[in-house]
């Protein structure tokens, strides 16, 4: 059966946005092949490594898991919603001055999953953030440094 | 991924409508992600999504002392294990929502959706089976209801026939003296599925001994069981080490278990007894 083109009204990153999709999309594939925000990643594909997590209505979650459809009146925030303009935010800074990143394709992921950590729990304990980042996988850096990122973003001191 | 067209239901009415009309390539779609993936990997003909999701009934929660609790089936975990009257009334669910999946997926799971996948390793449904969980189902033919431990009927089944969906799980307010606890084994420390899985709610007399109980294991069967052997063995007497043994016995007697890549028979049936015995001690805490 075929299917057909779609129109999807939501907010991307604080701006109202308007955009074709088709029936079968994904909003990891409508971001990327629709909207040219290419920030989220297709890794799995099927809800295990977290790449291409973004924020939607408040809550993070895989967009490979979401039909585009769904995001009628949503309020979706990705990677390239974070920072302004050429002022990253406090964990961006924090992901580099700890090295926490190696190739780069989970990082989109993790920032966007911490940041949610860090906004309902501004100081969380070594344990909730490795517990909170569990759906999001690393291949190269390994995580200490991506939790040391973490923990600095949250002002704590770093062993 | 397969040629799925979208809809959203604004009734349940609507939906029962969509769903019979779509005929066999439509599902109901809640958090989505079982089965977008099996949309996407096609290990199911699946044509319509029926999104069921914007159903007030479907998305609920709903407590009082007299009806006890009702979970819409489209509610996603976070907003279970996030419930004040959860934690505090039915911690058991917290255990089990709080580790399917790790938090994006915790974003859109729903214990409905849980149900109705219908896996023998369902990290769901023993709590839902212990704690005397009635499933609500709507369709063509009106409304009927089903325990939860009559849902399942093997690997990826359940008693759902055509044009048929989950609208609420509803359990009995808790009694006094009453206490839960899930558990689940696994090789690391989250977001794996469950080599077996446990839960217990039992409830104690004034003078210790057990008054009721319920024991339900997972992935040791093609579905989640409920164990009646190992509830009997504990009740009208003191919790005792004589007694919690016995009830492991029972529930590695009623495991019946497959070797695959997460676990071999073996292990298995001895986690059915460890994890039974540690969910009874624990139940047993909670009910303290």
């Amino acid at each position: 059966m075929a299917t057909e083109h779609i129109v999807v009204n939501c907010n991307i990153n604080g701006e109202s946005q308007t955009f074709l999709a088709n029936e079968r999309d994904s909003l990891l594939e409508a971001l990327r092949d629709r909207i040219g925000l290419t920030g989220a990643k297709e890794g799995c594909n099927n809800g295990n490594c977290g790449a291409c997590c973004v924020n939607m209505d408040g809550r993070i979650v895989n967009s490979c898991l979401v039909m585009a459809a769904e995001c009628e009146g949503s309020e979706i925030r990705t990677v390239e919603g974070l920072a302004m303009g050429d002022q990253l935010t406090p964990l961006q800074n924090a992901f580099l001055e700890q090295a926490a990143l190696q190739c780069g394709i989970c990082t989109p992921g993790f920032l966007v999953a911490a940041e949610a950590l860090l906004e309902e729990n501004p100081d969380p304990s070594e344990h909730e953030i490795r517990y909170w980042l569990a759906g999001n996988l690393c291949r190269c850096t390994g995580y200490d440094k991506i939790v040391k990122a973490v923990q600095q973003a949250a002002g704590q001191s770093i062993v | 991924m397969q040629a799925v067209k979208y809809a959203r239901a604004e009734s349940v009415e609507e939906a029962v409508r969509l769903l019979q009309e779509g005929g066999e390539g439509a599902r109901p779609l809640a958090g989505g992600t079982d089965v977008i993936v099996q949309a996407r990997e096609r290990t199911r003909d699946i044509d319509l999504f029926v999104d069921i999701k914007h159903i007030p009934e479907l998305i609920g929660i709903d407590y009082s002392d007299d009806s006890g609790l009702t979970i819409g089936a489209a509610r996603p975990c976070y907003q279970i294990y996030g419930d004040a009257t959860v934690q505090e009334k039915y911690p058991i669910l917290v255990d089990s929502t709080s580790l399917i999946g790790g938090t994006a997926i915790q974003g859109r799971a729903s214990l409905g959706g849980n149900l109705c996948n219908s896996s023998p390793a369902a990290d769901g449904i023993p709590s839902l089976i212990v704690l005397e969980g009635q499933v609500e189902i709507a369709g063509p033919n009106g409304r009927r209801t089903v325990p939860v431990e009559d849902f399942c009927t093997s690997p990826g089944r359940n008693v759902l026939g055509s044009g048929e969906f989950v609208v609420s799980m509803s359990f009995p307010a808790p009694a006094a003296g009453s206490g839960a606890r899930f558990l689940r084994f696994i090789p690391r420390n989250e977001m794996d599925i469950a080599v077996t899985n446990a839960a217990t709610q039992l409830r104690l007399n004034g003078d210790g001994s057990v008054a009721w109980a319920r024991v339900s294991i997972g992935a040791v069967a093609p579905t989640p069981l409920l164990v009646s052997d190992a509830a009997e063995a504990l009740v009208g007497r003191p919790l005792s080490e004589d007694s919690i043994a016995a009830a492991a016995a029972a529930s590695r007697d009623a495991a019946n278990p497959i070797d695959d890549m997460r676990g071999s028979i073996r292990q298995r049936v001895h986690l059915a007894g460890v994890l039974t015995e540690r969910t009874i001690r624990q139940a047993a805490e909670r009910a303290a």
